[in-house]
C-alpha cells in the first residue's frame, strides 16, 4: 500500500541528535516569523481593529457631546475602553484559521514546548494589533482634546498595557476555539479579567494629564505584564489542549 | 491519598453519602437561619444611626460572603476535576456556578435596598459593589462557557480553567477596584462608621452566616445528586434505584 505510507508521512521530521534546533527562544523566533508572515498575507485583519478603535473614538462626541472641555475629561476613558473593545475583536481569530486548517494540532503535537509557541503566537498578535493600536492612540487624543501633557502617559500606558490586554484575551480565544459562536463569548469571558487593566491604564493617563507622578501606575501595569506573561501562557496551553482535543 | 477521597471520586458513593447528610444539613440550616432571622430582625438593638435600616445586613452580609465562598469552592472543585480527572469534581463545580450567581445577584439586591436609606441612591459606584458585580460577571461568564460547549466533560474541563483564571483575578480585580474607587470619590460613599457591634448584634450575623453555610451545602448537594442521575441514568446503579423506588 504505498498511497498509505506517502499520507502517513510525518509533517516535519525529527532529528534527535540536533537538540539545538529546539531552543526555545529558536522556536520563539520562528513562531513569530511565522506569524507575522501569515498576519501581513492578511492585510484587512490587521486594519480592521483600527478602523474599529477609530469608530469607537468617534462615536462618544456624538453621543455624549462635541464639547472639548466634556470630551478632555472622557478622553482616558474613552481611548482606554476602544482599545480593550478593538483587542478583544480581533482576538477570535488568533487560534481560528490555525485551528481550522489543522495546524492547531499540528501545534499540539509536536515536540517543542506549547508554553513558548502559545507566547510567541500572542506576541505577534500584539505585535499586529496592540502596538498599532498604540501608536494610533495619540491621534484619537487629540481628537478628543486630551492634553498635550497626557500624550506620554496614554502612549505608554497603552504600550505596557496592551501586552496583558492579548494574554488575557488569548486565554479566552483558546477557550472558544472549537465554539461556532466564540465571539461574543470571549467578551463575556474576558471583559471582566480585563477591568484592573483598564483602572490603571487610566488612572495613568489622568496623572499624566493632571501633572501627577506616572511612574506608580505604570509599575503596576507592568506587575501586571509579568504576571500575565508568565502565567497566562499556561493557561492559554491548558485550554488549547482540552479544546482541540474535545 | 486517603480512602474517602478515591472514594469521593465515585458517583455512586458520592450519591449515597449526599443522601446520608442532606436530612442533617437541611435541618440545620433552616434552624439557624430560622434563629438567626428572628433574632436579628426582632431582637438585636437597633444602630444608633441607621437605626431599623441596617437591619438588612442579617442578609446582605451572609449573602455577600457565600457569593464568595462558593467562588473558592467551584475553583477548587475545578481544580480536583483538572488534576485528578475526577468526575465528582466537575459536578459539583458545575452545580456551584448557578448557586453562587444567585446570591451574588442576592447580594447586590439586599445593597442597593440598604444603599437607598443610607446613601439616598439605588447604586453607587463603590468598590464593595463593584467588586460583587465583577464576580457576579465571572460567574455568568463560566456559566456561558458552560452551556455553549456540547461535550460534558470539555466544558468542564473548560470551565475549569476560566474558574481558576478568575481566581487568580480575583485578588487582583478587588485591589484595583478598590484603589480606584478612592481614586476618584474619596470616602463620599462609606457606610457611617459603626461602632464596634455590640455581640447582640454580631451574634445572630454569626450565626446567619453558618446558616448560610448550610443552606450552600443542601442546594449543592442537591443539585449535585440531580447531575448524578442524570449522567449516571444509563448506569445500572441507576436503573436499580429507580426501580426500587417505583415499587
Amino acid at each position: 500500500m504505498p498511497m498509505l505510507e506517502t499520507k502517513l508521512q510525518p509533517l516535519a521530521v525529527l532529528e534527535p541528535d540536533s537538540d539545538t534546533e529546539y531552543r526555545p527562544g529558536r522556536i520563539l523566533l520562528l513562531t513569530l516569523k511565522r506569524e507575522l508572515r501569515l498576519a501581513l498575507r492578511r492585510r484587512s485583519d490587521l486594519v480592521n481593529p483600527l478602523i474599529f478603535f477609530l469608530m469607537v473614538a468617534t462615536l462618544f462626541p456624538l453621543g455624549v457631546s462635541p464639547e472639548p472641555s466634556v470630551l478632555a475629561t472622557l478622553a482616558p476613558g474613552v481611548v482606554w475602553v476602544a482599545a480593550l473593545l478593538s483587542t478583544l475583536l480581533a482576538m477570535d481569530s488568533l487560534f481560528r484559521s490555525d485551528y481550522e486548517d489543522g495546524s492547531l494540532e499540528q501545534i499540539l503535537l509536536s515536540p517543542q514546548p506549547l508554553f513558548v509557541v502559545v507566547f510567541g503566537k500572542v506576541l505577534a498578535h500584539w505585535m499586529m494589533t496592540g502596538l498599532p493600536l498604540t501608536l494610533m492612540a495619540p491621534l484619537i487624543g487629540v481628537m478628543l482634546f486630551l492634553p498635550a501633557e497626557g500624550m506620554g502617559g496614554l502612549v505608554l500606558s497603552l504600550l505596557i498595557g496592551t501586552p496583558t490586554l492579548s494574554l488575557v484575551g488569548a486565554i479566552g480565544a483558546a477557550l472558544t476555539v472549537g465554539l461556532r459562536k466564540g465571539g461574543v463569548l470571549i467578551s463575556l469571558l474576558v471583559l471582566p479579567l480585563y477591568i484592573p487593566v483598564l483602572i490603571f491604564g487610566t488612572a495613568a493617563v489622568e496623572a499624566a494629564v493632571t501633572g501627577l507622578p506616572v511612574a506608580g501606575h505604570l509599575a503596576l501595569l507592568g506587575a501586571l505584564l509579568a504576571l500575565g506573561a508568565a502565567l497566562a501562557p499556561l493557561a492559554i496551553a491548558a485550554a488549547l489542549r482540552i479544546s482541540v482535543s474535545g | 491519598m486517603p480512602r474517602w477521597f478515591y472514594q469521593l471520586a465515585s458517583p455512586r458513593w458520592c450519591y449515597q453519602i449526599t443522601g446520608k447528610l442532606l436530612p442533617g444539613f437541611a435541618i440545620a440550616a433552616g434552624l439557624l437561619i430560622l434563629f438567626g432571622t428572628v433574632w436579628g430582625l426582632a431582637f438585636a438593638p437597633p444602630d444608633y444611626q441607621q437605626g431599623n435600616s441596617f437591619r438588612i445586613i442579617y442578609l446582605h452580609v451572609p449573602t455577600a460572603y457565600m457569593a464568595q465562598s462558593i467562588y473558592m469552592t467551584m475553583a477548587l472543585a475545578g481544580a480536583i476535576g483538572l488534576i485528578w480527572k475526577m468526575k465528582v469534581a466537575d459536578m459539583v463545580a458545575k452545580s456551584c456556578a448557578p448557586i453562587g450567581a444567585s446570591l451574588a445577584v442576592l447580594a447586590l439586591a439586599t445593597g442597593a435596598i440598604w444603599g437607598k436609606p443610607t446613601w439616598g441612591s439605588w447604586w453607587v459606584w463603590d468598590a464593595r459593589l463593584t467588586s460583587m458585580l465583577i464576580l457576579l460577571f465571572l460567574y455568568l461568564g463560566i456559566m456561558a462557557l458552560n452551556s455553549a460547549i456540547e461535550s460534558e466533560s470539555t466544558a468542564a474541563q473548560s470551565t475549569a480553567v476560566l474558574a481558576l483564571v478568575g481566581l487568580v483575578n480575583i485578588p487582583i480585580i478587588k485591589y484595583s477596584v478598590d484603589w480606584w474607587n478612592t481614586l476618584h470619590q474619596p470616602a463620599t460613599f462609606k457606610i457611617t462608621e459603626k461602632p464596634a457591634m455590640p455581640p447582640d448584634m454580631w451574634i445572630p450575623l454569626l450565626i446567619l452566616v453558618i446558616g448560610f453555610y448550610c443552606f450552600f451545602a443542601v442546594v449543592l448537594m442537591m443539585r449535585l445528586r440531580n447531575e448524578i442521575i442524570r449522567r449516571e441514568r444509563r448506569s445500572g446503579w441507576v436503573r436499580e434505584l429507580l426501580m426500587q423506588q417505583r415499587g
